[in-house]
């Protein structure tokens, strides 16, 4: 946490993309819109969610929508203790 | 415990608490309701459970709930009910999942009638639900039997994880006889693996569904397994002056009640006759049967229906001697006068190899 | 799966009450069997984490249906009932009831629930059930490829109704809610749907809100869910999303149906069990006592008796007090009553044997005693009483076209007129039986009194009928003094 002049995304997301069935409910629900379905296919011949790597909000909504257990994990900045 | 004139119907709520019940779940029926009517007063001041469902099918699915909870419960029904029920006991015995049921037997097809019959044989023995599956059948004869089965039942729905039976007529339900209960009741326990709600048990199951092929093969196969077992060591009977007997009357419940005085007076007459009485339905006394076809020359069985368990006595014997029938249906019991004759009848048919000598020379013996 | 950059911590992850790996399931043990898009994943991870919220999740019992739901084992780590078709409601009002310390939902489809399972549905609900259903409405059959649902929509296509659902000949879609909403029983019904990501949010707090009834006890919830089926419907994710944003929400409204969870009253804790020690005291089966007198002697007795007359006159209960007194006397007896319809009204009879010896058939087929207690119950028995046996009448004389058969002793006593004398026409039977038993000379007063007393209840009607047991042997000892036997 020491890029002193880049502000860091509030949240972060990760994608199992093998546990991905390629719905796109998540993309719907994205509100900052980082989150597409990639033009590769996963091993069960779904077109898995990918997030663009930056302008996670944390909203949760992704997860939330997402109707697979474990396909997607919401991450949020933690407060950074005052330095 | 001193003996108590009580109707076989409300022996089998009390024996039941006694053994351990703590759960009935029931719609009423007739000639069953005393027994919903038994456990709406007695479960709650044993600490159980009383619901009266909106129909058998719940009932029997309330059962599936409370057996997959590990308590012994129980509902009881007429041949009506249990015709709803065949879903459930289908279920139950899939799932392995213990409980007893009554069936205070009476007339149908249909709505029949409410007077005694015993034409519910066939969906009860030889099951009326979907799959490869048994129930485990007692028929009680009297009050006590009523009692003593009925704790029977649990324990044998315990130890073959099955649902068990006690199908008697609307005679013995109804009817008021002494009943000696047992001295010590069994405390309601648990099970290793119900479904319980807690830590303990979160891991248990209780399902009838297997989609793999192979797999539902080796669950069907478990459950063949049971039923051999329960074949070789639950079959119980009652034979009554079947040592000399030449003609051996089979019958089960009131008729076999009946019976008893048919032989007594057969025998004052100088017939040699005897009574097997099947206590339990499934597993069936085959092997008594069939021991007794060594000596005896003839076979009567006698049943308030037109002939459903004297199927069973004839595949028993397997063609070894003649099996006659003679049955009662409608709601009319035959008489212990109206049978005395038909036994004339079939001795003096059978007189022939009633002769001991021409036995010796025309019997095989088998097994 | 990408490297999470340093400094953030999780947010949202696979709910605990997940198995980590769905080892039932078979293969793909990752993944649920649902399809792309299907709303069941979405239910059963909004209820996921309702039990991580609560904290519950090794209270739980999940019972699942029959449908695409029928899998619900695979996924949730609790303990796990399956049900047949449409039962889950009552099977769940068992486990409940036999474990009122688990937390008990069912998940149903809309098939399951709403057609099969409707009587289920009702009357758990009616019974105010203490436990928590799940209701998945997706308007058609999923699991078996597509048919009619009871929730299908007006015009919808199915196919069992291809040229779309018709009012005329399918009737309306069912709604649910508003259905168990004219109960008195249930707290909380709800309908949400998984239209977008507001509905989404909306619907799990519904979820949470109804598994936390359960936890305080306050009685039956239900969250109804309108739910995508994109396979079935033939739509991608998005779109069927957006029917039932769009179209199913028209249909079934979203929103409270019930909620009483602020005034419902927390049930109370059921009272602890008696110990086993006290049962047969509860059970009624303490012994009654009495003691036959040291010069009781029965002999060879082998009594049977008929006691027949219309509902009313008290014909099963004189045969079960001679029964009692037989058992009083240590002797083997039976009591075998008509039954049905014939207590409410017309003739109704029993049997009654009492022997010094084992009891065959309790059946009286020839007694030899006939208690008639009105003209047709005399008509229909009087031929079957056996040589040297008794028939007592409740008249002055038999009809001038009866006869009994040769041997047998007649006792004509209009009984009820007697009893009448008391003030109470019903105590007749019992005046019959103080004339059976003056005539007759088996049992002993003690034994019939004590028994009297086992089986009559109010002390107004014991006394009653103590008076007219005695008015019976008085009028018998009266007929016995001219009779011509």
């Amino acid at each position: 946490m020491t890029q002193a002049n880049v502000q860091p995304d509030r949240g972060y997301v990760t994608i199992n993309a093998e546990e991905c069935k390629g719905c796109g409910l998540c993309v719907e629900a994205c509100v900052p819109r980082v989150l597409a379905l990639a033009a590769h296919l996963n091993h069960q011949g779904y077109h898995p969610a990918e997030y663009a790597g930056s302008g996670c909000n944390g909203c949760g909504l992704c997860f939330h929508c997402c109707p697979e257990p474990g396909a997607i994990t919401v991450y949020k900045l933690a407060r950074v203790a005052a330095a | 415990m001193a003996k108590q004139l009580i109707k076989g119907n409300e022996a089998i709520v009390k024996s039941a608490i006694l053994a351990g019940c703590r759960a009935y779940y029931g719609y009423p029926i007739t000639p069953a309701s005393e027994i919903a009517e038994a456990a709406a007063l007695y479960m709650p001041r044993a600490g159980g459970v009383f619901v009266q469902a909106e129909s058998e099918v719940s009932a029997v699915n309330m059962l599936y709930g409370a057996a997959s909870a590990g308590v012994r419960a129980m509902s009881a029904s007429s041949g009506p009910g249990i015709s709803l029920m065949q879903e459930g006991i289908s279920y139950l015995a899939g799932a392995e999942l213990p409980c007893v049921i009554a069936d205070i037997t009476r007339g149908g097809p249909g709505l029949g009638n409410i007077a005694p019959e015993q034409s519910d044989y066939n969906q009860v023995v030889k099951g009326g639900g979907h799959g490869c599956y048994r129930m485990l059948v007692l028929a009680p004869a009297s009050c006590q039997e009523m009692a003593d089965l009925t704790a029977l039942a649990f324990d044998l729905a315990d130890a073959y994880r099955n649902p068990v039976m006690v199908m008697a007529d609307g005679f013995i339900g109804q009817m008021m006889e002494p009943v000696e209960f047992a001295a010590q009741a069994h405390p309601p326990g648990s099970q290793p693996w119900a479904v319980e709600g807690n830590r303990e048990t979160r891991l248990n199951l209780a399902s009838s569904i297997h989609l793999e092929p192979d797999r539902l093969e080796e669950h069907i196969r478990h459950l063949e397994q049971k039923y051999l077992r329960a074949q070789r060591e639950a079959v119980r009977c009652e034979h009554y002056e079947t040592g000399d007997a030449e003609i051996v009357l089979v019958g089960y419940g009131i008729v076999a009640r009946i019976l008893k005085a048919v032989v007594d007076e057969a025998r004052a007459e100088g017939i040699k006759a005897g009574l097997l009485r099947p206590i339990t339905l499934f597993p069936f006394p085959s092997a008594q049967l069939r021991a007794l076809a060594r000596q005896a020359s003839v076979f009567l069985t006698v049943e308030m229906s037109t002939g459903q368990m004297v199927e069973d006595v004839r595949l028993a014997l397997e063609g070894r001697k003649p099996v006659e029938f003679y049955g009662r249906c409608g709601g009319n019991a035959p008489s212990a006068a109206e049978v005395l004759q038909v036994v004339r009848e079939v001795a003096r048919r059978s007189t022939p190899v009633l002769i001991p000598g021409a036995i010796a020379k025309t019997e095989v013996c088998h097994g | 799966m990408a490297e999470v950059p340093t400094g953030y911590t999780v947010l949202h992850e696979r709910p605990k009450a997940f198995y980590d790996t769905f080892e039932r399931k078979g293969d793909l043990q990752g993944q649920t069997h649902y399809c792309p898009g299907c709303g069941h994943g979405l239910a059963h991870k909004m209820i996921a984490r309702a039990i991580d919220e609560l904290g519950i999740q090794d209270r739980v019992v999940a019972v699942s249906p029959v449908g695409c739901a029928v899998f619900t084992y695979y996924y949730f780590d609790t303990g796990n009932v399956q049900a047949a078709h449409g039962r889950a409601p009552a099977v769940a009002t068992a486990v409940k009831r036999s474990r009122p310390e688990a937390i008990v939902f069912s998940y149903q489809g809309d098939g399951d629930l709403a057609a099969i399972g409707t009587a289920e549905i009702l009357h758990a609900a009616n019974r105010g059930e203490n436990i928590t259903v799940f209701f998945v409405n997706n308007a058609v059959y999923g699991m078996t490829g597509g048919q009619m649902a009871p929730t299908t929509m007006l015009g919808q296509k199915t196919t069992t109704s291809p040229l779309g659902r018709d009012a005329f000949n399918e009737g309306y879609p069912l709604h649910v809610c508003e259905l168990l909403a004219a109960l008195e029983a249930p707290v909380y019904l709800e309908r949400v749907a998984l239209g977008n990501a507001k509905q989404v949010m909306a619907a799990s707090r519904a979820i949470k809100k109804a598994l936390t009834n359960q936890v305080k006890g306050l009685g039956f919830s239900l969250v109804e869910i309108l739910s995508p089926c994109p396979t079935i419907w033939k739509m991608n994710p998005a779109k069927a999303q957006e029917r039932v944003r769009e179209e199913m929400v028209k249909v079934f409204p979203p929103g409270v149906y019930r909620d009483r969870t602020a005034e419902a009253q927390t049930r109370p804790a059921p009272p602890p069990p008696p110990r086993l020690e006290e049962l047969p005291r509860l059970l009624d089966l303490e012994a009654h006592d009495f003691t036959p007198a040291a010069d009781f002697q029965p002999g060879a007795l082998d009594l049977r008796i008929k006691v027949a007359g219309f509902g009313g006159q008290g014909v099963l209960m004189l045969g079960e007090v001679l029964a009692e007194a037989g058992l009083l006397l240590n002797l083997d007896v039976s009591w075998l009553p008509s039954y049905g319809p014939e207590m409410r009204s017309g003739t109704s009879n029993c049997h009654v044997r009492i022997s010094n010896r084992t009891i065959a058939s309790p059946l009286v087929a020839r007694p030899t005693m006939l208690l008639a207690m009105n003209e047709p119950s005399l008509r229909k028995f009087v031929a079957d009483v056996d040589k040297g046996g008794w028939v007592l009448y409740n008249a002055r004389s038999l009809p001038a076209d009866v006869k009994a058969p040769e041997g047998v002793h007649v006792m004509c006593v209009p009984f009820t007129e007697l009893a009448d004398t008391l003030g109470e026409p019903r105590a007749g039977n019992i005046v019959m039986l103080g004339a059976l038993l003056e005539a007759s000379g088996i049992l002993s007063r003690e034994a019939i009194d004590r028994a009297l007393e086992i089986h009559v209840r109010s002390a107004r009607w014991l006394e009653l009928d103590r008076r007219a047991l005695e008015l019976g042997r008085d009028a018998a000892r009266k007929e016995l003094a001219y009779a011509c036997v």
